[in-house]
């Protein structure tokens, strides 16, 4: 009873972890989807040495390890002589590996419209700018929303690496309790309770997106017998 | 017609949920004979073939394979899988093993034979079949026809007592269908005991020896072909033998 | 230590060379245990991955339940959370495990969640039809499984079981937060023990640690794709995503 009362002294504590997480897990969706879709329209349907260029950087962003990145980039601003909260940094460093990632499932839904949608566009007299933004991109976002919901939940457990630099989310405060408390099953069960829930919560509120914006024959592929994000 | 029984099917019953899909169905069938059971989609033709090798549990009734009761409980069924060889609608073959390794699959494992004579005995079935240069191939570089072929050289390696075959060329090509029902025929006439659920008429009166009408998981009329196609007694038989003949002008002859 | 040594003191003291010819060997040990790592965590994962398919596809009431629940425990919760619950939990209950030995089973257990959604999908992707006909031909139940399904399955988990060969490879790198010395914590120590002129070196030792990963990343890659072009059998294959 001693130890569930630990548990329940904690849960501020915890609160406020899974709130740093979840803030972090949006600001570097956002990055990477600001990135990621200028990243992929380029690869599409930029020309030649630019596609070299971006596949290049998108090769680089997902061979690296996350973890790596962090370093290299917490390091790095400072050799610089950029001072960048640790906060700052992680949004930074994930934005740009989400970004990589997020690229590809782009290209994938851009790659997966009809090239008549395309050519249809421009019959009607519209520029290819004006085609992309009309038909393609709203197609390919429907397209690309239930891979896009994978990459949510990759990111939100990858989130707890920045551990390493000393952001304190949800996985930190809950090392800093078993610092004190000595107490390690309790709290990091619970820290893993509350990853599921914010797991399968974001998951749910992205179906309930996908189904709000659902057009009939613009279903895209869940991605999850395949496991982990790729 | 004094020559031993091969299969012996007593009062089948088998249901789906709600659908009772064979409502009592008996037959025998004796050695050499082929026997093709027509009718309609849907009434219970492919459940029947698939009872007599308990692919599909039978509710009740008794079916016999020679002496051995298949239904009997303690029944080995990998056992009397091995001497009924069954084709089937989409041919299923092993799709990672080549047409050699599929025939020779069953020979290896579950006849025990040595890589050697299974091989051996792999080869005298696909050239049965025709398709002895076809052995190194794989199911996806096989035309439907072929692939059937093959499916038919592995049940057959298998030395089966009895052959059953479910819509055999349903899911191929027209162009496809020929090369089939040829092997189909040559066995036939070198005294296979088979039976043969199909929508093909011509092949079941020019082949076979006897002719089951099937509805609604029922035998409506059974006997030779020629009783069948020519003088069907059951007005349900005249209507679907009709709507064949005008679908396909005439009814095979 | 460095048998390169000799070498290195003749390159300018402070420079990168330098620390690349002073380090390197090091980091390079740290790279094996990275390997080693890898290795025995993604073959705790294959076997353990299998035996949780076979439940999930095959399996009766409560094995269904037990590996289901495995699965979506492990594939909602970070692997640094489960490797805390490994390396920092099991003393409580006296089994204490050296960083290395607790970071192979960490990510192994997890890896096994992971490839267990492979396979799972590889072999419900197989028709059918491959059973029946197993079994019309008189194979056992077991021997079906054993030569009809899951070679036909092992084939097809090829292209996303190479994905999960890197992810592993590139995940391997959190060990270094409970202290596995691999390549990542080689080069942390390295670069808090550098004293004199060539200290506070940190973004230059992560820089040839990142420059590590990526070679090695790209390198087995290439390997995989020879690999997936030597297995492959027509109609058998799939995308890798």
């Amino acid at each position: 009873m001693e130890r569930l009362d630990l548990i329940w002294q904690s849960l501020p504590l915890l609160w406020e972890g899974a709130r740093v997480t979840v803030t972090l897990t949006i600001c570097l969706l956002g990055v990477g989807l600001l990135l990621g879709v200028p990243v992929a329209l380029g690869q599409v349907y930029g020309p030649r040495p630019l596609v070299i260029l971006i596949s290049g950087y998108e090769r680089f962003f997902r061979a690296m390890p996350i973890l790596v990145l962090l370093m290299v980039f917490f390091y790095g601003l400072a050799f610089l002589g950029v001072s960048l909260p640790a906060f700052g940094t992680a949004v930074l460093v994930f934005g740009l590996h989400s970004s990589a990632y997020q690229s590809q499932i782009f290209r994938g839904a851009i790659q997966a419209i009809k090239e008549g949608q395309l050519l249809a566009a421009r019959a009607l007299g519209m520029s290819r700018l004006q085609a992309i933004r009309y038909i393609v991109l709203p197609q390919a976002l429907r397209l690309a929303l239930p891979a896009w919901s994978n990459e949510y939940s990759g990111v939100l457990k990858d989130t707890s690496f920045v551990f390493a630099i000393g952001v304190t989310e949800l996985t930190r405060q809950g090392w800093q309790i078993m610092q004190r408390t000595r107490e390690v099953f309790l709290i990091f069960i619970a820290v893993a309770l509350i990853y599921l829930v914010l797991t399968y919560l974001g998951t749910w509120l992205l179906e309930l997106l996908e189904r709000r914006f659902g057009i009939p024959g613009l279903a895209g592929q869940r991605r999850e017998e395949h496991g982990r994000v790729v | 017609m004094s020559s031993k029984i091969v299969v012996r099917v007593e009062d089948l019953h088998k249901r789906y949920g709600n659908e009772e899909v064979l409502k009592g169905v008996s037959f025998i069938l004796r050695q050499g004979e082929a026997l093709a059971i027509i009718g309609p989609s849907g009434t219970g033709k492919s459940t029947l073939l698939r009872c007599i090798n308990r692919l599909t549990e039978p509710d009740s009734g008794r079916i016999w394979l020679e002496d051995t009761e298949i239904t009997g409980a303690k029944t080995d069924m990998n056992k009397i899988r091995q001497q009924i060889g069954f084709v089937f609608q989409d041919f299923n073959l092993f799709a990672h093993l080549t047409a050699l390794d599929n025939v020779r699959l069953g020979l290896m494992k579950v006849k025990k034979l040595s890589k050697g004579e299974a091989s051996e005995r792999a080869m005298t079935e696909l050239k049965r079949v025709g398709l002895a240069e076809k052995a190194k191939a794989y199911p996806a570089q096989l035309s439907g026809g072929q692939q059937q072929r093959v499916s038919i050289a592995r049940a057959l390696a298998m030395d089966p007592k009895l052959m059953l075959f479910d819509e055999p060329t349903s899911a191929l090509d027209p162009e496809l269908i020929g090369e089939v029902l040829q092997v189909m025929k040559a066995l036939a006439g070198e005294g296979m005991t088979m039976v043969v659920v199909t929508h093909e008429m011509g092949f079941a009166r020019s082949v076979c020896d006897e002719v089951i009408f099937m509805e609604q998981g029922v035998i409506v009329e059974q006997g030779p072909p020629e009783h069948i196609f020519l003088q069907p007694r059951q007005p349900r038989t005249q209507q679907f033998l009709g709507k064949i003949g005008e679908l396909y002008g005439g009814t095979g002859s | 230590m460095n048998p390169l040594a000799p070498f290195c003191q003749t390159l300018e003291e402070g420079s990168f060379v330098r620390l690349v010819c002073d380090i390197s060997p090091r980091l390079l040990q740290g790279t094996a245990t990275t390997f080693q790592l890898t290795v025995l965590a993604i073959a705790l994962g294959l076997v353990g991955g299998l035996l949780l398919a076979l439940g999930r596809v095959y399996g009766k009431k409560p094995i269904y339940w037990l590996s289901t629940a495995y699965v979506q425990f492990v594939r909602g919760t970070p692997v640094l959370v489960q490797l805390f619950l490994i390396y920092y939990g099991l003393p409580a209950f006296e089994i204490r495990l050296d960083p290395l030995t607790a970071a192979i089973i960490g990510l192994g257990l997890n890896s096994a969640a992971y490839q267990a959604e492979y396979f799972r999908g590889a072999i419900q992707s197989i028709g059918r039809g491959q059973m029946l006909a197993a079994r019309a031909v008189g194979l056992t139940n077991v021997q079906a499984i054993g030569y009809v399904i899951l070679p036909q399955a092992l084939r097809m988990v090829i292209p996303p079981w190479s994905n999960e060969l890197i992810y592993t490879l590139k995940y391997s790198s959190v060990a270094f937060i409970i202290g596995t010395p691999e390549l990542m914590a080689t080069g942390q120590i390295i670069a808090s023990s550098l004293r004199g002129p060539g200290a506070f070196r940190h973004f230059e030792v992560f820089l040839i640690v990142a420059f590590i990963y990526l070679v090695c990343v790209l390198v087995i890659s290439k390997l995989l794709d020879l690999l997936e072009q030597r297995v492959k059998i027509p109609g058998l294959e799939m995308q890798r995503a």
